[in-house]
This record gives C-alpha cells, sequence and structure tokens, in this order.
C-alpha cells in the first residue's frame, strides 16, 4: 500500500475506534453504573490510540526511508563508482531511482544489479511498513478498547495527549530555528574546511566559479566575502537613508498633527507598500527606477550602472518606509500624554514638544525600529537579485553595480548543485554570517522595544 | 517668536512631505504596473479562412486523434498565407512565417480532433500571432521613429490585414489558460497560479493546526519558567529572520536529508509553513489574550476541565482573531519568492501541476523567471502577472479586514 | 490596622454538622500571604456571608473552596478544607467533579456569548447528566424555574444570554449553577453590578435556594449580609476575626474590629 491509501486505512479505523470506544461506554452505563468520564471521552482515547502511533510511525518512516534505501544501494553500485566521489555515488543512485521507476527503458548494464536490488528492497519495505503501521492500529483498537472501564479516567487521559499534542505543536517553532542552525552551521563547516575562515571573512576578492581545467589560475575560486558585506551595507545604508527620516517624520506627522480622519486613511494606505511582493519591488527597480537613474545620470554626465546600487537601495528603501513608521507610531504612541502636556504647559509649540520632549522620550523605541529595518533590509533578496548586479566590486560609489550577500547565496544555490563544492557550501557559509547577524540585531532590537514598552506601561 | 513660528510651520510640512511622498511612491508603483501590464490581458490574432485541405493533410472524417496530431497542419497554414500574400523570395517568405504563432498550427489540430468533420472544409479562425506582431500593433503602430522590429516589407502587410480587418485584438484566455512557454504569446499562468494554490494549501493545511495548537499552548497552558521564555524569544525572532534562510533549511533538511522531491508543492508548502508559523501563532496568541477573563472563570465554576474551558469556550471566541492573523500570513506566503528559488520552484515547468508532488513553480517564481527575459512582450506578461497576484493580495487582505470589523464586536 | 498575632477567631465558627469545613489555611500568592490561618466550617442548608473591608480576603477564602485558585499559578494554598470529611486539596482529587459539587456565581454576571439554552445546558452536557435531549429540555426549565427566570425567558430560549439585562443576566448565572445540582453554591458580592430591584429579586431567590443547598456569600452590603444569611464571618486583613449568627453580629459583635466596621468607621 502506498502513504495516502495507508493514511486512510488507518483514519478509518481511528472513526471505528472512536464508535467502538463510545458504545462500549454507553453500554456500561446503561446497566447503571457511574463512569469516570463522558463516553465520547472513552471514544476519543480509543480513537487516538488507534490512529496516533501508526500515524507517527508513518511520518518517521517516510522521513527515513529516502536515506536508508540509498545507503543500502551503494553497496550494489559497480566497484568503480563506489571509489568514486560522493558526488558520482549520488548521480548513480539517481539513475538507479529513475531505471527502477521506468522499468526497462534504457537499461544500463552495469547498474542492473541495483535496479534488481532496488526493486526488491521497494516492495519488502512496502509490505513491512504496511503491515507494522496496520499491526499498530490494530493493537491500539483493541488494548484500548478493553481499557474501557467505569473506573477508566478516560477524560484527563485524553486532556492529557491533548496537551502533549499542544506542547508539541510549539517546539515546532524551536526545532525550526535549531534546524536553520543546524543546516547552516553543518554545511558553513565543511566550507571551512575547505577555505579558512580568516580568507572568507577579510579576503576582498570574490569569484566562486570554478574553473573547468585545474591548471587554470584561480582553479579553486576566491571566497574573500568583504565586498558582499560591502555591497550589502551600501545598499541597506542608501536603504536607511530613505526610510528612517521619511518613515519617522510620517509617524509623527500622523500621530502628533494629522486629524484622526486622515490618519484612518493615511495609515493604511501606507502600510499597503509592506504588503506588496519584494518580487514586484524588483521588477519595478529593475525597469523603472533603474533607466530613469541611468537616463539622469547621463544628462549630468555621469557614468551609471545598469544595475546600480542607487537603484536597489532607493525602491528598498521605500519598502521599509511603512516598517520604520508604524513601528515608531507605536513608539511616539506610548509616550504619555502627561510629558507632551508639561511640554506645552511651558509654552512650547507642538514642533518643539516632539523634538525636545516626544523624541528623546521615544528614543530608545525608535532606535530598537531602525534596527529592526536594519534587519530586513539586509536580509532583503528578491530586490536586490533583480536590480543589484552579481559583480562583487568593493565600492562605495552607488552609481557602481555592487553584489549582496542575499544575492550570492540565490546565485550559488539556483540550478544543479553538487553538494560538497565549496561554491555550493559557500553559499551556506554566507547563510549562517547572515542569519547570525539579522539575529543579534533582532533579539537587541526586540529587547530594547520591550523594556521600553515595560517604562510606561 | 516669528522664527519658532516658521520653524513649526516647516517642522509639519516635513512631515506632510513625508506622508505625501510615501503615498506618491505607492501611486507611481500602481501606475507603473498597470500601465506595463494591462496590455498582456488582450492579445492580437489574424482572422483569416483557412481550407483543411484533406488531401495535403491526408486525413479524412474518420482521421484519429493521432493522425490528425502527426498532419502537417504548420504547411498548410505557410502555404495558405504565402499564397494570401505572395511573398518575393525566401527572406520575405522567412518573414511572413515568423509573424504566426508556432500556436497556431495548434490551434487548427485542436479544433480539427475536437470535430472531424472541418476536414475538407474552409473555416475561418482567429490564428495567435506572433509576439512581434502583437507589440507593434498595441504599440508601436503609427509611432514615428520608433525601433520596432518589424520589418517595412511586414509593416505593410499588417497595415492591408488592418484594412481588411483581419488583424484584430481579443481577450487574452490563453494567459489564463496556459502553463509557461518559450514563445511569449502562448505564455500563460495557469500552471503558476495551480503550483501557487497547492503550495499554500499545503502551507495552511500545516501551518493553521500547528500554529493555533501553539498559541493555545503558549497562551493557556505553558507554565511561566525559562523554557517557555526561550521558546517566546524564539518565536519572535524568527518572525524577523530574513526569508531566504528558510530557503537553505528546506534545502539542506527537507531536500538533502529527508528526501522530499525538490521544485514541488510539497516542499514548497513546508517551507512557507515555518516562515508563516510565527506570524499565526504571534496573532493567534493576541486573540486568546483578547478573550475576556470572565468567561474562563465561568466555566471553570461549572467544573469544566483546562482542557474543555479553551476548546470550548476560548477557542471559538478567538478564531475570528486567528482566523485574521492566518489570512496575513498567507499573504505573506502567497507574495514570498526567495526562499523558493533555492529549493527549485525556479525550474521551467510547461505542464500545469496535479498534484503537491508534480514540479511546479509559483506566480512570484514565474514573475520573477518572466522579468529576466529579454522580450518585450515578457516584460508586458510580468506586468500582467503582478495585476493578477497583486488581486489575489487584495482580496485576501480585505477578507482580513472584514474578519477583523467583525470580531471588533465586544462580548 | 496591622496583622493581629497569634488572633484566635472570635466567636463560634465552628458547627455540629459540617458541609465545608476549613482548618488553618493560609494563602499565598508567590511570597506574599493573603490568609491568614483561617478555621472555619460551613453548615449545611445554611447560608453564610463573609463580610469585611475591601482587600480583608473573604473573596480569595471563598475561592479556595472549590479550588478556583489553582487557575492562578503563583497561588498557592497551606492548612485543609474538607467537603462531606473528603480533603478536597488531596493531590489524588479531580478538580472538575469537585467543582460540579461546590458551584460558583461571580461579582459581574458572566454568561457565555451563546443561547440562554445553551448557557444552562453546557454544564450538565460536560458532566453528562442528561441522557437524552429531552432530560436536557427538562434540565434547563427547571433551572431557569427555580432561578426565577423561566417567565421571562421561556419565549426565547435560543435567543443570545447576554442580550438580557444585568439582573437577568446574573439570575441565568444562578441558573447555570443549579442547573449541574451542586451541594454548595458559592457567590462573590452577586449583587455588586445590580441595581436595587434586581438585588431584591437575587436576594429573595438566596432564601428560596437554602432549602436545598448551601449557601457561601461575599458581599460588601451589611444590609445585605442581614437580609439573607443566617451566620456571619467578619474577615479583616486576611484574619477571620469573628463568626456569629448574623444578629448577634449586627447587634452586638463581639470584637472591636468587628463593631467598628459595622458601624461604619471604616469599610
Amino acid at each position: 500500500m502506498n502513504y495516502s491509501s495507508l493514511i486512510i486505512v488507518v483514519l478509518i479505523l481511528l472513526g471505528a475506534g472512536y464508535l467502538l470506544g463510545r458504545n462500549r461506554a454507553r453500554a456500561i452505563a446503561g446497566q447503571g453504573v457511574k463512569l469516570h468520564s463522558l463516553p465520547t471521552h472513552y471514544g476519543a482515547l480509543v480513537a487516538l490510540w488507534t490512529g496516533l502511533p501508526p500515524l507517527l510511525l508513518l511520518l518517521l518512516w517516510a522521513l527515513a526511508e529516502g536515506p536508508v534505501v540509498d545507503h543500502l544501494l551503494v553497496a550494489q553500485l559497480p566497484e568503480a563508482v563506489q571509489q568514486g566521489s560522493s558526488a558520482d555515488i549520488q548521480l548513480a543512485i539517481s539513475k538507479v531511482h529513475n531505471l527502477a521507476s521506468a522499468a526497462g527503458v534504457g537499461a544500463v548494464a552495469e547498474l542492473q544489479p541495483a535496479v534488481e536490488h532496488l526493486v526488491a528492497l521497494e516492495s519488502r519495505a512496502n509490505i513491512l511498513h504496511s503491515g507494522v503501521v496496520l499491526s499498530l492500529a490494530l493493537l491500539g483498537v483493541a488494548v484500548t478498547w478493553r481499557r474501557v472501564q467505569p473506573q477508566l479516567r478516560a477524560r484527563s487521559e485524553v486532556e492529557g495527549i491533548v496537551r502533549k499534542l499542544l506542547f508539541a505543536s510549539s517546539g515546532i517553532a524551536v526545532l525550526t530555528t535549531l534546524g536553520i542552525l543546524a543546516s547552516v552551521l553543518f554545511e558553513a563547516w565543511m566550507f571551512f574546511g575547505k577555505v579558512s575562515v580568516f580568507e572568507f571573512l577579510f579576503g576582498t576578492s570574490w569569484s566562486p566559479q570554478i574553473a573547468l581545467r585545474a591548471d587554470q589560475s584561480g582553479s579553486s575560486g576566491s571566497f574573500g566575502a568583504v565586498p558582499l558585506f560591502a555591497g550589502t551595507l551600501l545598499i541597506s545604508a542608501i536603504a536607511m537613508f530613505i526610510a528612517v527620516p521619511i518613515g519617522l517624520m510620517s509617524a509623527i506627522y500622523l500621530s502628533e498633527y494629522a486629524s484622526p480622519r486622515v490618519r484612518s486613511y493615511a495609515k493604511p494606505a501606507l502600510e499597503i507598500l509592506a504588503g506588496i511582493p519584494t518580487v514586484v519591488y524588483g521588477f519595478f527597480a529593475a525597469l523603472t527606477v533603474a533607466p530613469v537613474i541611468r537616463s539622469i545620470g547621463a544628462s549630468w554626465g555621469l557614468e551609471v550602472s545598469s544595475e546600480s546600487a542607487l537603484a536597489a537601495g532607493l525602491v528598498m528603501g521605500v519598502m521599509i518606509i511603512p516598517f520604520v513608521s508604524s513601528l515608531s507610531d507605536d513608539v511616539i504612541n506610548a509616550v504619555p500624554q502627561s510629558l507632551r502636556d508639561g511640554s506645552y504647559g511651558l509654552g512650547a509649540t507642538r514642533s518643539e514638544t516632539v523634538r525636545q520632549v516626544v523624541i528623546p522620550a521615544a528614543l530608545p523605541g525608535i532606535v530598537g525600529a531602525v534596527m529592526l529595518a536594519v534587519s530586513r533590509a539586509i536580509g532583503e533578496t528578491m530586490i536586490v537579485a533583480m536590480a543589484a548586479g552579481l559583480a562583487a566590486n568593493l565600492t562605495l560609489n552607488p552609481l557602481d553595480s555592487v553584489t549582496t550577500v542575499t544575492v550570492q547565496i540565490v546565485t550559488l544555490l539556483v540550478g544543479d548543485q553538487e553538494f560538497d563544492s565549496p561554491k555550493t557550501l559557500a553559499a551556506f557559509a554566507l547563510g549562517l554570517v547572515l542569519f547570525l547577524v539579522t539575529l543579534v540585531l533582532n533579539y537587541v532590537a526586540l529587547k530594547i522595544v520591550q523594556k521600553y514598552r515595560e517604562q510606561y506601561d | 517668536m516669528k522664527r519658532r513660528r516658521s520653524a513649526e510651520k516647516r517642522f509639519r510640512v516635513y512631515g506632510l512631505i513625508s506622508v505625501l511622498f510615501g503615498l506618491l511612491c505607492l501611486v507611481v508603483l500602481f501606475g507603473d504596473i498597470l500601465s506595463k501590464g494591462l496590455a498582456a490581458f488582450s492579445q492580437t490574432v489574424i482572422r483569416t479562412e483557412v481550407v483543411l485541405d484533406a488531401d495535403y493533410l491526408g486525413l479524412n472524417k474518420n482521421s484519429s486523434s493521432d493522425e490528425i496530431r502527426a498532419a502537417n497542419f504548420e504547411g498548410l497554414l505557410k502555404n495558405h498565407f504565402k499564397e494570401m500574400v505572395q511573398p518575393d523570395g525566401r527572406k520575405e517568405r522567412r518573414q511572413l512565417y515568423s509573424m504566426i504563432s508556432a500556436g497556431a498550427a495548434w490551434q487548427l489540430i485542436e479544433a480539427v480532433q475536437a470535430n472531424p468533420g472541418l476536414i475538407g472544409q474552409a473555416v475561418t479562425f482567429d490564428l495567435i500571432a506572433d509576439d512581434d506582431v502583437d507589440q507593434w500593433l498595441k504599440h508601436d503602430r503609427g509611432v514615428e521613429g520608433i525601433n520596432t522590429r518589424m520589418s517595412e516589407v511586414q509593416i505593410a502587410w499588417m497595415e492591408s490585414w488592418i484594412e481588411q480587418g483581419m488583424l484584430t485584438t481579443r481577450f487574452n484566455t490563453l494567459f489564463f489558460t496556459n502553463g509557461d512557454s518559450r514563445e511569449p504569446e502562448l505564455a500563460g499562468i495557469h500552471g503558476a497560479i495551480k503550483g501557487t494554490f497547492l503550495t499554500l494549501l499545503v502551507t495552511f493545511l500545516l501551518s493553521f493546526p500547528i500554529g493555533v495548537a501553539a498559541a493555545i499552548y503558549l497562551e493557556e497552558f505553558a507554565p511561566k519558567n525559562r523554557i517557555t521564555e526561550i521558546v517566546e524569544i524564539n518565536i519572535n525572532n524568527l518572525a524577523a529572520v530574513p526569508s531566504i534562510t528558510f530557503g537553505l533549511l528546506g534545502l539542506a533538511i527537507f531536500i538533502n536529508i529527508f528526501g522530499v522531491s525538490r521544485s514541488t508543492p510539497l516542499v514548497g508548502g513546508l517551507v512557507l509553513t515555518l516562515m508563516t508559523l510565527p506570524t499565526i501563532i504571534i496573532s493567534g496568541r493576541a486573540a486568546i489574550k483578547a478573550v475576556p477573563p470572565s468567561i474562563r472563570e465561568a466555566a471553570f465554576g461549572l467544573g469544566a476541565s483546562k482542557v474543555q474551558v479553551v476548546f470550548h469556550h476560548v477557542l471559538p471566541l478567538a478564531l475570528p482573531g486567528m482566523l485574521t492573523g492566518t489570512i496575513i500570513g498567507m499573504a505573506q506566503a502567497l507574495g514570498e519568492t526567495a526562499p523558493l528559488l533555492m529549493i527549485g520552484m525556479i525550474a521551467f515547468v510547461v505542464d500545469v501541476p496535479g498534484f503537491i508532488n508534480d514540479p511546479s513553480t509559483v506566480l512570484p517564481v514565474q514573475i520573477f523567471l518572466w522579468s529576466d527575459s529579454p522580450e518585450r512582450a515578457f516584460t508586458e506578461r510580468t506586468s500582467g502577472a503582478i495585476i493578477v497576484l497583486l488581486g489575489f493580495l487584495v482580496v485576501m487582505n480585505t477578507a482580513a479586514v472584514m474578519l477583523r470589523r467583525r470580531l471588533e464586536r465586544r462580548w | 490596622m496591622s496583622i493581629i498575632e497569634n488572633h484566635t477567631t472570635c466567636g463560634s465558627p465552628l458547627v455540629e454538622s459540617p458541609k465545608l469545613t476549613a482548618r488553618n489555611v493560609g494563602v499565598f500568592y508567590g511570597e506574599k500571604q493573603a490568609i491568614f490561618d483561617v478555621s472555619l466550617d460551613i453548615g449545611s442548608n445554611e447560608v453564610i456571608a463573609l463580610i469585611g473591608p475591601s482587600g480583608c480576603g473573604k473573596s480569595t477564602f471563598l475561592r479556595c473552596l472549590n479550588r478556583m485558585n489553582d487557575t492562578i499559578d503563583i497561588c498557592s494554598v497551606t492548612g485543609k478544607i474538607e467537603l462531606d470529611n473528603e480533603d478536597i486539596y488531596d493531590p489524588k482529587v479531580d478538580v472538575v467533579p469537585l467543582r460540579a459539587r461546590v458551584g460558583m456565581v461571580f461579582q459581574k454576571p458572566n454568561p457565555f456569548p451563546k443561547s440562554i439554552y445553551d448557557n444552562i445546558a453546557y454544564g450538565p452536557r460536560i458532566h453528562g447528566l442528561a441522557h437524552s435531549r429531552v432530560d436536557l429540555d427538562e434540565i434547563v426549565e427547571k433551572s431557569l424555574q427555580r432561578a426565577g427566570l423561566w417567565n421571562e425567558v421561556k419565549d426565547r430560549l435560543h435567543a443570545p444570554g447576554t442580550g438580557l439585562s444585568g439582573g437577568q443576566q446574573q439570575r441565568l448565572c444562578i441558573a447555570r449553577t443549579i442547573a449541574v445540582d451542586p451541594e454548595v453554591i458559592l457567590m462573590d458580592e452577586p449583587c455588586s453590578a445590580l441595581d436595587p430591584i434586581a438585588t431584591a429579586k437575587i436576594e429573595e431567590l438566596i432564601d428560596e435556594l437554602r432549602e436545598n443547598y448551601t449557601i457561601a456569600i461575599v458581599t460588601h452590603s451589611m444590609q445585605q449580609a442581614a437580609r439573607v444569611s443566617q451566620r456571619t464571618a467578619y474577615f479583616h486583613m486576611g484574619q477571620l476575626i469573628e463568626v456569629n449568627p448574623t444578629d448577634q453580629v449586627f447587634t452586638t459583635p463581639e470584637h472591636s474590629l468587628t463593631e467598628a466596621y459595622i458601624t461604619g468607621r471604616f469599610g
């Protein structure tokens, strides 16, 4: 049986278990015995024990089967392949899979034993897992059904299981973080086995393309990431240069000056900017903003690259405006009215109050908001992938083409990859840097904002 | 005092300018996309009467589908146009043939397959024109000094076709019924929309129950201790981690370790689930917090257990708020591109995916792919696809706003 | 006004055949102690009023009696509370049946945002008290009648409970409590959010309920305590100062603090 029909069978058994448990409980109650819980609780308990263990087992099986089968296959491959690099083995194994699924088409003689082995393995695995899963489900029904007795605390047991399921759900968020960390750490570790950390962090030349012939110069590529860091910072700086003043002033205007009516329209309208997919911004930057900047530059006699940092930075800045403005707006609104009243009482004008009282009071919150915005800018991918270039120039000129960490990750990982080439691994090393930097920024920013909120609560 | 007053005025104007700048950007962005993209919804066709010559095609009224497919409809069309236009020499002939889309022959094949009785008759077809013809008719015709890809002979032919009423535009249904194609005039977003739908379906089915369960646990059951605090910090941070890192996780763990197949809505949905979970959990907790404690007390006072209180009373009241958060999370997932590039959803997929384990792409990635193509007609289609994407987003966000309105009633 | 060291309760906190007995009860919110060494009996079919100034711990004590304090994480209870000679804080005790036996009515009417019918039917449903739809209808009608609400709502049982007036809502909450057939009903200032006419109706109701139930009522109004209760317990700063028959407390209080309170020197 394949997975989906197996799941359906288990679900049917689960439903049957519910009815069996409930009816047995009802029958007991019908004899005038007082039950600990409602009949539906007994039904639910039987159902849970019928369905949960087999489904969990099935999930584990589905996850483990692929790697285990591949591991067993390696032994059946021809000697020559087994001796080869891990990439060769990977290739051979996927060939075997293809051959096995499209039986008879273009048979390859030396792979034939492996193909036959795979077919045998798969049918054996199929029988095995169907059998184990189904017997587990039936066992669950039988054992729990027998346990349905008046004194069984079915409700408490069901609720205990529900609690555990809820707990497991919240654990997934933690697992996600661990998963991200583990994946980038592991691959980055392998990368640093081939390229030194020092070269990666402080080298100024980035050309990950590996030469085809071993005797070509730079055959191992060079992985100095400084130009990427510089490019990322340059574009983020341009974006912040747009987003921080405009976002902050918008927030001040909307919270201190605008009438409630204007505010109720302008605020959501600004927030639309945050909801537009980044790929749309990227398209806009590459096809509309970049040519405009180029022609303006040309009319001033400046040479502007067609993929300039300026275009990407400007559009990214626009994207981040609502981010800064809505966070600052929250922060400014949290400043107690009494502080403002105090300032007005001394005869200060609105702008003086804002500049001398509200902003200083809100400063930590605003700093937190800006940090979150910076982390956003650093991690932004699509705008830079579409509007900034691939050339790893080490420059501060916003009219030049630069590349960023995220662009390089995308470029290195799109298309076919060999999983142990430094080129692919480099993407994970970059991912590690990106993850750590944004994590620190977010953590500190959230702490600052939280502290600030508590201060005025 | 005067100086102070003018400073006050200046400050106010700066604020107003900032707000207006933001709104202006919004208007420019939408205006730009609309002006570029609306033309994508119409398509140029050549209306002409083609004689489906039974002898030339070697078909009769009883021919099977396969025979029809193998017949030389392309040659038939070429002859048809050759006789109609009378091109002079090989170069002109080639220019003529290039003006008709490769899809035109397929139009004939499909028509004949649907009704083999047409063979031997003269039938009027709206044949799809090549994208260069399309662009010329929509944008370049009558514009002086524009650098068009059409030669003078071709322009003369087209002008005469227009006079005869043969060259017209109609609503571009192909854009919504076709998958991707290398030919702009045949490229459509059906495959991408289906892929998006399947991916979001996986995302919703996983992230909604898990997110709601996690929110319930953290808000109602979690003991206030160090571990809970770490989980909370973790979730807040995860909401702000760059989306691209989720792509790295998907590639390294789902694809390389667990062997989920690349480019499928399944793996895309898994990655987007992890990405939207924090949003759903955070909004779900806020919705649970908003349920008044008096309701909980009332239920406890009647002897309901904690689980019963939560599932019978708190959850139904918090559900609209949770759904709002989920819709917003799904809208984010709908617009997400970067992590999907890494798990192979960028592949060129012509076939419309049928299920969650078929290779497919999604709408934002399709936009990314097309935006890279040099043809002018693809730029138009990219903008057209963006309009469709923004349309979906507007619908989802409107739904969220309406739900939130309903939620605002106090109990 | 400070905590009186080693105070022993004046009057007669203990009775012959108690329904509920509390011995040396202390309650802590984290580090802070809210109740000090309270011992008190509540007899069958009596109405006992708990009075005292704000923050004296009378509500906290009431909430210990059906373990409502369990829902607050940092709250812990020491001492012993027995219902029909069973320790209700025994780790083996399930709070669910306990709270079905000791029902509670809260300060502010808190009907569920559901229909009147579902409000009443909820308790019987989760405790499996009704075996059929007819059973359930009967329980709903009987509970509403006992709470004196039946005639007012019988035509709109499926209208939302939140649409009733404040006094009706509170009687709905009482009906909801009665529906699970408790032995003891705890009332935490049930009339504080109501107007005088609605209050009078509830007081009348309490008097009728005494026939079948044991009732402990926390009240801010001394008049109310005098009208509805047989015994009155006076709390002060987390200590139980005096327990005596109601008449006696309001005419010849034993303790000077009680006297100060009922003559209105603080409150």
